[in-house]
C-alpha cells in the first residue's frame, strides 16, 4: 500500500532540513570537488590506455566523479535513519499509519533529491575545469541514470541501517562497502586496465554500469551498450527497493 | 466492544524475560493505568502494543486489529506519547506537529485549528516557531504531549506522560487527557510512577512487577483490599514481652523494626490505638513518639512490589528476635 501523502511529508521534512544545513551541502561536495580538481588537472596530459586521446581525461573523469558523488551521498541516507533512531524520531515515524513501503519510498525520495542536487551542482562546477556539457536532452537522460544510481545505493544504506542499529557499526561497514564500489567502478580509469581477477568484481559492481551509462550519454563513449547498462540498473534498483522494503517490514523499529 | 485484548503476551530479550505471559483487557472508553517500578516491563508492553516490537509469544487485539497479523490496521487506530524523546530537533515545534498531523491525514484547516489548540494546552504557542534544538527539557516534553494529542486516536498510549513536569502543567495535561477520554471516548492506557496520577486519572489500574501483573482493580478497590494502617512507635528499647503480647492481638498483622522504631501493620488503626497505649502502659514501656499512617495507593504499590528501600534496611520479626537474643547473650 502506497500513500502519496506520507511520501510527500517525509520528502518535505528532508528538504526543510537540507535547506537549513548549509554545512552539510558544502561537506558533501568537498570530497568530489577535490578529486575532480586534483585528478583532473594532475592526469590531464597523461595518456591512459583505453581512453581515446580525442576525449581527454577530464571529459572521461567527470561522469565518474558524478557517480562517486551519488554513491557517497546516497549510501549516507542510511545514516540519517540511524540518527533518527538515535534521537528517537524513527519511533514517531514508525507508529504512524503510513505503511512501511511508503516510509521507505519517502526516505528514497528525500535522499534521491539531495543526491541529485549535489550531483547536478558537480556537473556544472566541472564546466569550470573545461568539461564540455552535452545538450539538454542528454543532460535530462543523464539525470534519469543518476536517479537509478541513487535508488540503488540509498537502498543499500537503508537496508544496512535496519540491520546495523548503531552509528559506529554503520559507519565502519559503509566505508568497507562504498570505497571498493567506487574504486572498482571505473570512475577513475577504464575497468579493462584491471587484472582479470579483479575485473570480475568490477562487473558485479552496479556503479560500473551507472558510470558507463553516464559516459555513454554525456561523452558518447562507453564500454557496454546503453541498453545493457540501463537494463541492469533498472533490474538492480527495483530489486534493492524490494529488499530494503522487506527489511523495514520485518525488522523491529527500536 | 473492547479496546484492547491482551492474551499471554511475552517478550524475551536473550535470556531476560521482560514481559511474562501478561493478559488483560481494556474496555472501550476506559482510562487504564499500568503501574510498576523501573524495569517492570511497562514500556516493553507498550512497544509491543504499538507494533514497534514483535512479541516473542502471545498476541493482542487493538480496536479489533491483531498486532502481529495487521500492524497497519493497529497503527491507524492508535496514538502514543513516548517516554524517551522522539522529536526532530532540526525542525521547529510547529513543524514537528505539522509533520505528525500530515502523517495522520488531517486536512489543512482542521490541522491548523488542532495545532493551535494543543499548543495552548501545553503552553507553547509563543515558542512554536523556534527550532526544537533550542527548547528546554520541559518544553520538549510538553511538545511531545501536544503531538500525541493532535490526531484523536481511538486508543491512546501514554508512557509516563508527565514525568519531570511542574505541577501546574501536569494538572492541565491531566484535565486535557480526561476531557479527551470523556468527549471523544478515547480509550487510554498510561504508565506512570506517580500514584496520584494513576489515582486521579484511571478507572482501573494494573500493578506490574518483573514482567507480571500482580494486581488489577479500580484504585478504590486496591486501597481497600490492601488496607492496612501503620503505627510507628519510637521505642528506645524494645522488650521481648511487648513483641509476644502484640503477636497475640488479631488486629496486628506485621511487626517490623526500623531505625530503632517499632512499626506495626494493623487493621483499624484509630480504633485500636487506645488498646495499644493501654498495653504499653501495663508493660511499662516508654514511648517517645507515635504516628499513625493510613494507606495511599503508594502503600498498596509498595506492599505488592516490595520495591521499597525500607524493606532493605528494615527487617522482619525474626530479625528483631535475633537482635534481642544477641543482646541477651552479652
Amino acid at each position: 500500500m502506497i500513500q502519496v501523502n506520507a511520501i510527500y511529508v517525509l520528502w518535505m521534512r528532508e528538504m526543510i532540513k537540507y535547506a537549513r544545513a548549509k554545512s552539510r551541502l558544502v561537506g558533501a561536495i568537498a570530497m568530489p570537488v577535490f578529486m575532480l580538481v586534483f585528478l583532473g588537472l594532475g592526469f590531464r596530459r597523461v595518456d591512459i590506455p583505453g581512453i581515446p586521446g580525442s576525449i581527454g581525461y577530464i571529459q572521461y573523469l567527470v561522469p565518474g566523479i558524478l557517480g562517486m558523488t551519488l554513491l557517497f551521498s546516497s549510501a549516507y541516507t542510511g545514516m540519517g535513519v540511524i540518527m533518527d533512531r538515535q534521537y528517537g524520531f524513527l519511533k514517531e515515524v514508525m507508529v504512524t499509519p503510513a505503511s512501511r513501503t511508503s516510509i521507505v519510498l519517502g526516505m528514497i525520495a528525500g535522499g534521491a533529491t539531495t543526491s541529485l542536487v549535489q550531483a547536478t551542482m558537480m556537473m556544472f562546477l566541472s564546466v569550470l575545469l573545461g568539461f564540455r556539457l552535452p545538450g539538454l536532452p542528454a543532460i535530462l537522460a543523464a539525470v534519469f541514470i543518476m536517479l537509478l544510481i541513487c535508488v540503488i545505493f540509498i537502498n543499500i544504506g537503508l537496508t544496512l541501517s535496519s540491520v546495523l542499529k548503531d552509528f559506529h557499526g554503520f559507519n565502519l561497514i559503509i566505508n568497507f562497502i562504498v570505497f571498493p564500489l567506487f574504486l572498482l567502478s571505473g570512475a577513475l580509469f577504464p575497468v579493462a586496465n584491471l587484472p582479470a581477477a579483479i575485473r570480475v568484481f568490477s562487473y558485479l559492481d552496479p556503479l560500473t554500469y551507472g558510470v558507463d551509462a553516464l559516459r555513454g550519454i554525456m561523452i558518447d563513449f562507453s564500454e557496454f551498450s546503453l541498453l545493457i547498462d540501463i537494463g541492469i540498473l533498472i533490474i538492480i534498483s527495483s530489486a534493492m527497493v524490494a529488499i530494503s522494503g522487506y527489511f523495514f517490514q520485518k525488522g523491529e523499529a527500536l | 466492544m473492547t479496546a484492547i485484548v491482551i492474551d499471554n503476551l511475552t517478550k524475551r530479550f536473550d535470556d531476560l524475560v521482560a514481559v511474562d505471559n501478561v493478559s488483560f483487557s481494556v474496555k472501550s472508553g476506559e482510562l487504564f493505568g499500568l503501574l510498576g517500578p523501573n524495569g517492570a516491563g511497562k514500556t516493553t508492553i507498550l512497544n509491543m502494543l504499538t507494533t514497534l516490537l514483535v512479541p516473542t509469544a502471545g498476541s493482542a487485539l487493538i480496536a479489533g486489529s491483531d498486532i502481529k497479523k495487521d500492524p497497519d490496521g493497529v497503527r491507524s487506530n492508535i496514538g502514543i506519547i513516548f517516554q524517551d524523546p522522539s522529536l526532530d530537533i532540526g525542525l521547529t515545534g510547529r513543524e514537528n506537529l505539522e509533520f505528525h498531523a500530515m502523517m495522520y491525514n488531517i486536512e489543512r484547516s482542521e490541522r491548523k485549528k488542532r495545532i493551535a489548540e494543543v499548543l495552548k494546552v501545553v503552553n507553547l504557542s509563543e515558542k512554536a516557531d523556534t527550532l526544537v534544538e533550542y527548547y528546554s527539557g520541559g518544553m520538549k516534553r510538553r511538545l511531545e504531549i501536544a503531538r500525541g494529542l493532535i490526531h484523536y486516536p481511538r486508543v491512546l498510549f501514554l508512557d509516563e506522560p508527565t514525568l519531570g513536569l511542574d505541577a501546574q502543567t501536569r494538572r492541565s495535561i491531566w484535565d486535557y487527557i480526561k476531557n479527551l477520554n470523556k468527549e471523544y471516548g478515547t480509550s487510554i492506557i498510561l504508565t506512570t510512577h506517580y500514584m496520584e496520577e494513576a489515582d486521579y486519572l484511571c478507572d482501573r489500574i494494573a500493578i506490574i512487577d518483573r514482567g507480571k501483573i500482580i494486581a488489577l482493580d479500580t484504585p478504590a478497590n486496591l486501597k481497600v483490599q490492601y488496607k492496612r494502617d501503620r503505627i510507628t512507635l519510637a521505642v528506645p528499647d524494645i522488650p521481648e514481652s511487648l513483641v509476644t503480647e502484640l503477636e497475640k492481638r488479631a488486629w496486628v498483622q506485621d511487626i517490623l523494626s526500623e531505625n530503632g522504631n517499632l512499626v506495626l501493620s494493623v487493621s483499624k488503626g484509630e480504633e485500636n490505638l487506645p488498646e495499644l497505649f493501654h498495653l504499653l502502659h501495663s508493660l511499662g514501656v516508654s514511648v517517645s513518639a507515635v504516628s499513625l499512617h493510613t494507606p495511599t495507593l503508594e502503600d498498596v504499590f509498595i506492599h505488592l512490589t516490595g520495591a521499597s528501600i525500607r524493606e532493605q534496611d528494615g527487617s522482619r520479626r525474626s530479625a528483631i528476635r535475633d537482635r534481642m537474643r544477641r543482646r541477651m547473650m552479652r
